[in-house]
């Protein structure tokens, strides 16, 4: 908030003059809403890389990269597109690092983004919907499709030996794609799905839905949903009513306010999530320590939201211009090989790199490779959780 | 066959569940429609009354805690419960004082204090908000289980199992203590009398000497404490949030208006007909079915009327046909 007053009252003094100097670049997260415990270390991940480069002080022109936050909500569309109508129409941001979650990633990038030529980096939206939708060439994400985490589940739960399954998501475009990615990969490779019922968010009472999934049965209960919502919700009906002990977790429902919440009783529960186990990883774990304010690098999108922001700027170096509509076109090119790798900690040098007309393949935290239409590939964290602690399995 | 093991899943997934949700509706209810049967109104703000009141139970379970003050295996709320009583009393009857009285004095027809009532619910729930958030909030503490899941499949050996969660033990034992001093009162008392006879004909009732502000006043503390306490009691068994409790309204209306606007029995009845057809409608039968029929007739599907999403549906429903065809409701209200 005080970056926010500060930069409001920079431009105010600099009306008239030539402000070529500021960059803003929005984050576009949900602070409030479902996923309110992971945004804070999505969003202090993003303003790093700024300081980083601001630091380094190699960007082109005199650029000043300023962060611009908005609230997306992650669950209300029209909150999402009125918070990103304000960041692009009055405060005027040359890119946005977000949307978050996948509904309101694609409202803003429908409703916002395109009409406006606005480039867009999710480090976090994964519906497989989002692959095939029209963008202009404008939206990336730094996170993979939930097609293959559909997949990555399926064999976590083939090793564990599980043959049946019972399968709740959240009511949204998040949820219902990975249900269904899951579901399909799961069942290609021999499964049993035994039921396949969304759930609503924000209810007090989730004992009917978990009735429902008892009914159905299963060797084991996964949930695709928010862990500080309705998935938190259906684990702990289920646990009370002794409908099922053991619960396969996706992405969404990876944060220590889980396990906190829950107690015990989540021990031996599995799942796994988007992250990187690259030497850039451990890397980014570490500056984010250091950071002030500090931020966890293994909270789920963290790392993804640093290298969101990164790319950003290094596409703007590279096409010599913030103009969206310019440097859209250097995101991949400076995302993927050929040319010097580049790891957290490195924007200086590479924005050095890229003024002086090299190539470079960022790599940053999650070991960045966009593919197709401007996706991560996706490296995932399988991992169990003993003692109330998301312990890391191995990395597929 | 497995006659042991479908009762038990019965027992688990739809009895006890319906026997809770049912006394939190109908201690709801109960209040809801002594509003109706002595003030003549239906009173939109008794949803918002619950989640004022147990805001304050909350954050007075909260200092206790912090003082270190728990009411061991029992949950600290019911040790801050009359203190959150007191509080939505005196706020109730300010309310009144501020707002019905006026409307009271000039004689308005019963469909402007409704109105009234919906701008005094948007009043409470916003300050709800202001005060204590809108997010969850978790209160409950002590023992958690009387029976768990694990416990009953060793004690018993069965597949299925029954469990008791110490909220539900509590929400229908003090529901039955509630109800029982509530009739008591109502039945035996000078003061229960004069409101009932003030329900049923309010010009004989002034005649023969009562008091009638008295009366009102008697009647809003019944009923914020009636509030308080299905609050209280639905925020220990499920959990708290100001919005599910604005939405909590309709089956609490529901409840009344099935059971007889005006009649206390009638609101118990209606409590527990919606919270059981909720259930019944929702519920997957597949398990108590497949437990019940020789191995190759087991079901395919999962013999779900309604999918739970509709749950909202059923109270709707039920409350149509019965205005449609029986518009007193079951047990002849008003």
């Amino acid at each position: 908030m005080k970056k926010l007053l500060l930069a409001t009252a920079a431009s105010a003094l600099m009306v008239g003059a030539a402000s070529a100097e500021d960059v803003k670049i929005g984050i576009l997260i949900g602070f409030t809403g479902p996923i309110e415990s992971l945004t804070g270390h999505m969003a202090n991940a993003a303003e790093e890389a700024m300081n980083e480069v601001n630091a380094s002080g190699k960007a082109l022109n005199g650029w000043n990269f300023v962060s611009d936050r908005g609230d997306s909500t992650c669950g209300d569309s029209a909150a999402a597109v009125s918070a990103a109508e304000r960041l692009v129409t009055a405060d005027g941001v040359k890119g946005i690092m977000g949307a978050d979650c996948s509904g309101a990633t694609g409202a803003v990038l429908q409703n916002v983004a395109r009409p406006n030529g606005m480039v867009m980096i999710s480090p976090s939206a994964t519906s497989p919907a989002l692959s095939t939708a029209e963008d202009d060439g404008l939206f990336f994400r730094t996170a993979p499709s939930d097609a293959r985490e559909g997949e990555v589940m399926a064999d976590v739960l083939m090793e564990h030996g599980v043959k049946s399954i019972a399968l709740t998501y959240t009511n949204n475009d998040y949820g219902k794609g990975l249900a269904e990615a899951i579901a399909s990969s799961f069942t290609a490779k021999g499964g049993v799905v035994t039921i396949n019922a969304s759930h609503e968010d924000g209810k007090a009472d989730y004992s009917a839905e978990v009735a429902s999934l008892a009914a159905a049965g299963g060797d084991l209960l996964v949930v695709a949903g928010y862990l500080d919502q309705g998935g938190k919700g259906i684990i702990q009906a289920s646990l009370d009513s002794g409908a099922f002990s053991k619960f396969g977790l996706p992405g969404g429902m990876v944060g220590d306010s889980l396990p906190a919440a829950i107690g015990p009783a989540l021990n031996g529960s599995y799942g796994q999530v988007a992250q990187s186990d690259s030497a850039g990883a451990a890397a980014l774990i570490e500056m984010g320590k250091n950071n002030t304010p500090a931020w966890d690098g293994t909270s789920p999108y963290s790392m993804e939201s640093y290298d969101a922001a990164a790319l950003i700027m290094l596409a703007m170096q590279a096409a010599n211009s913030t103009d969206p509509k310019v440097y859209k076109d250097k995101v991949m090119e400076v995302a993927n090989a050929p040319g010097e790798k580049i790891g957290p900690g490195e924007l200086g040098k590479a924005m050095e790199l890229i003024a002086a007309g090299k190539d470079i393949d960022y790599e940053g935290g999650s070991a960045v490779e966009l593919i197709g239409p401007g996706e991560s590939a996706g490296r995932y964290r399988e991992f169990e959780i003993k003692d109330g602690k998301y312990e890391t399995v191995k990395f597929r | 066959m497995d006659i042991l093991n479908a009762l038990v899943a019965f027992l688990n997934y739809v009895f006890v569940p319906g026997l809770a949700y049912g006394s939190q509706l109908a201690l709801g209810a109960l209040g809801l429609t002594l509003v109706f049967g002595i003030l003549r109104f239906s009173n939109f703000a008794h949803g918002d009354t619950m989640a004022f009141g147990t805001m304050w139970v909350i954050l007075i379970t909260w200092w206790f805690q912090s003082m270190g003050i728990t009411a061991g295996p029992l949950p600290t709320a019911l040790l801050a419960l009359p203190f959150g009583i007191a509080i939505t009393a005196a706020f109730v009857l300010a309310t009144d004082r501020a707002v019905y009285k006026f409307y009271r004095d000039k004689k308005a027809a019963s469909i402007i204090l409704v109105i009234v009532s919906t701008g005094v619910m948007f009043i409470t729930n916003g300050l709800t908000r202001i005060i204590i958030g809108p997010q969850e909030q978790n209160f409950a503490d002590g023992a958690r289980f009387v029976i768990s899941a694990q416990g009953f499949k060793d004690a018993t050996g069965l597949s299925e199992a029954l469990v008791i969660k110490s909220t539900t033990a509590i929400t229908v034992i003090t529901a039955a203590i509630c109800v029982a001093v509530l009739f008591w009162f109502l039945n035996k008392t000078r003061t229960g009398k004069s409101m009932r006879a003030f329900s049923d004909n309010e010009d004989l009732a002034l005649l023969s000497g009562i008091n009638p502000e008295r009366v009102v006043m008697v009647t809003w503390i019944i009923a914020s404490a009636l509030a308080v306490i299905a609050g209280t009691l639905y925020g220990l068994d499920k959990s708290f949030r100001p919005f599910i409790y604005f939405q909590l309204l309709l089956p609490i209306a529901a409840s009344a208006v099935v059971g007889g606007l005006g009649n206390p029995l009638g609101a118990i009845a209606g409590g527990f007909i919606i919270a059981f057809s909720e259930v019944f409608v929702t519920y997957a039968w597949k398990k108590v079915v497949g437990y019940l029929v020789v191995l190759d007739l087991e079901p395919t599907t999962l013999l779900q009327l309604l999918s739970t999403d509709y749950k909202f549906a059923v109270s709707f429903t039920i409350l149509i046909i019965v205005l449609l065809f029986r518009p007193t409701g079951i047990f002849k209200g008003k």
